[in-house]
């Protein structure tokens, strides 16, 4: 089994880094931190997915003195996926940092239990 | 590393020192109880009582499962990549005829040296048309939630930077244009080698938010400000969905245009895929610079 997990190391770090950035999310209270743990977590999935379309001892997909040999070239499919992932990722944090800025505007932390507390107490004054 | 310093490192109450919260705080628009001090008792009484029943055992609990939690999913996890196809093996079921056939006949089908360029722009162009999309729909969500605060501008720290800065002024003076002629050259060499609409945009965005850092937002406001943003972003989206709607009319086929592919590794081949290119890197370079001015003066 160690040599199946060190034949494919690179999916094992992308599983490893999956999860560091889980363990952020979970373990930060502060919501710019979160927000580093899912850019990490997106990170991994990216890493994951591009490791599946590379092949040993083949090119990038890119044509080389015209030669259309399938044994040449490595996946060109992941690399257009991962493409769509960046795109994702970039738009979701940049909403997400959005929303964070109009949080702090409001409650004037970024602690997400301080945000919770005075929600309440702001519903409970009501 | 000490017991008591891990701990501190696991709370991680350090959110009032970043920098960026009090950059934040200069244009907050709720007005601050006695100057806004972060340990001000408005703010922790309630946090402070609670802490005294279940939450207390709770949060010292908490840390513990959470690790344990995220080992038990590095476990499974690598159970499954245990049974994954090994890295670079050639006879993986995703290197399968789908991958063939782009390889075999994508420069021909397509006129893109690039595989990857002629399968996200001419075989699955629909699909980066929703990601462009995508991308100006975050833009327009960032917007709404940003653009209404009341005062955005600080001219303050903008005329700090320009005077304190010679030795950034001097570097962007000789650094930007290479950086905006290299995202430039990445977006025209889109179907012919590495690069691409996406990297290249993101590249010349980089460089106007380094112009920005260096000179101040005043000689960009000039040529770039939300009307003309709206206006190049709408028409770039607008030529994007134009030139790939007759495949609504041809049965989703998109392969048979009246742009013919022309001669593989020319500048000017590849049918629509090098405008297409353009389109897309205008709507990324101008979201970036676009992020960029929001969050640092909230507005654009």
């Amino acid at each position: 089994m160690l040599q199946t997990l060190w034949d494919s190391r690179v999916n094992c770090i992308a599983v490893i880094l999956f999860a560091v950035g889980f363990a952020t999310l979970l373990l930060h209270r502060n919501l710019f931190k979160k927000i580093l743990g899912l850019n990490i977590m997106d990170t991994a999935s990216c890493l994951l997915l591009t490791s599946l379309g590379y092949i040993e001892g083949r090119t990038a997909p890119i044509i080389v003195d015209g030669v259309t040999d399938v044994q040449r070239y490595g996946n060109p499919l992941p690399a257009g996926l991962v493409l769509t992932g960046i795109v994702v990722s970039v738009s979701v944090t940049a909403v997400m940092l959005a929303l964070t800025v109009r949080l702090y505007e409001r409650y004037h932390t970024l602690d997400l239990d301080e945000i919770y507390m005075l929600a309440r107490q702001e519903e409970g004054e009501k | 590393m000490k017991k008591s310093e891990f701990r501190k490192w696991l709370k991680s109450w350090d959110a009032g020192e970043f920098d960026f919260t009090e950059a934040l705080s200069d244009r907050a628009s709720l007005p601050q109880p006695d100057g806004g001090s972060k340990d001000h008792p408005w703010k922790l009484e309630p946090i402070n009582r609670l802490e005294q029943g279940e939450i207390k055992s709770f949060r010292k609990s908490y840390p513990f499962f959470a690790v344990v939690l995220c080992c038990i999913m590095i476990g499974f996890l690598l159970l499954t990549v245990e049974h994954l196809p090994t890295f670079g093996a050639p006879d993986a079921p995703a290197h399968n005829e789908v991958m063939e056939r782009y390889v075999e006949k994508g420069m021909e089908e397509t006129g893109a040296v690039n595989v990857v360029a002629g399968v996200i722009l001419d075989y699955r162009a629909f699909d980066t048309l929703g990601e462009s999309h995508v991308l100006y729909t975050a833009a327009t969500a960032v917007f709404i939630l940003l653009l209404s605060l009341k005062g955005g501008g600080e001219p303050e720290r903008e005329r700090k930077i320009m005077q304190s800065d010679p030795l950034l002024k001097s570097t962007a003076r000789i650094i930007v244009p290479l950086v905006i002629v290299y995202g430039i050259y990445v977006i025209f060499n889109g179907h012919l080698g590495p690069g691409g609409g996406f990297s290249g945009g993101a590249v010349i965005g980089g460089g106007l938010i380094l112009y920005a850092i260096a000179f101040g937002f005043e000689p960009l406001d000039k040529i770039l400000n939300l009307k003309v943003y709206r206006m190049i972003v709408l028409c770039a989206l607008c030529f994007y969905s134009l030139a790939k709607c007759y495949s609504f009319f041809c049965g989703a086929n998109h392969l048979e245009t009246i742009f013919s592919p022309g001669k593989a590794g020319m500048i000017f081949s590849a049918g629509l895929i090098l405008p297409l290119n353009i389109a897309v890197g205008i709507v990324v370079a101008c979201t970036m610079y676009g992020f960029y001015s929001i969050f640092q003066r909230g507005r654009i």
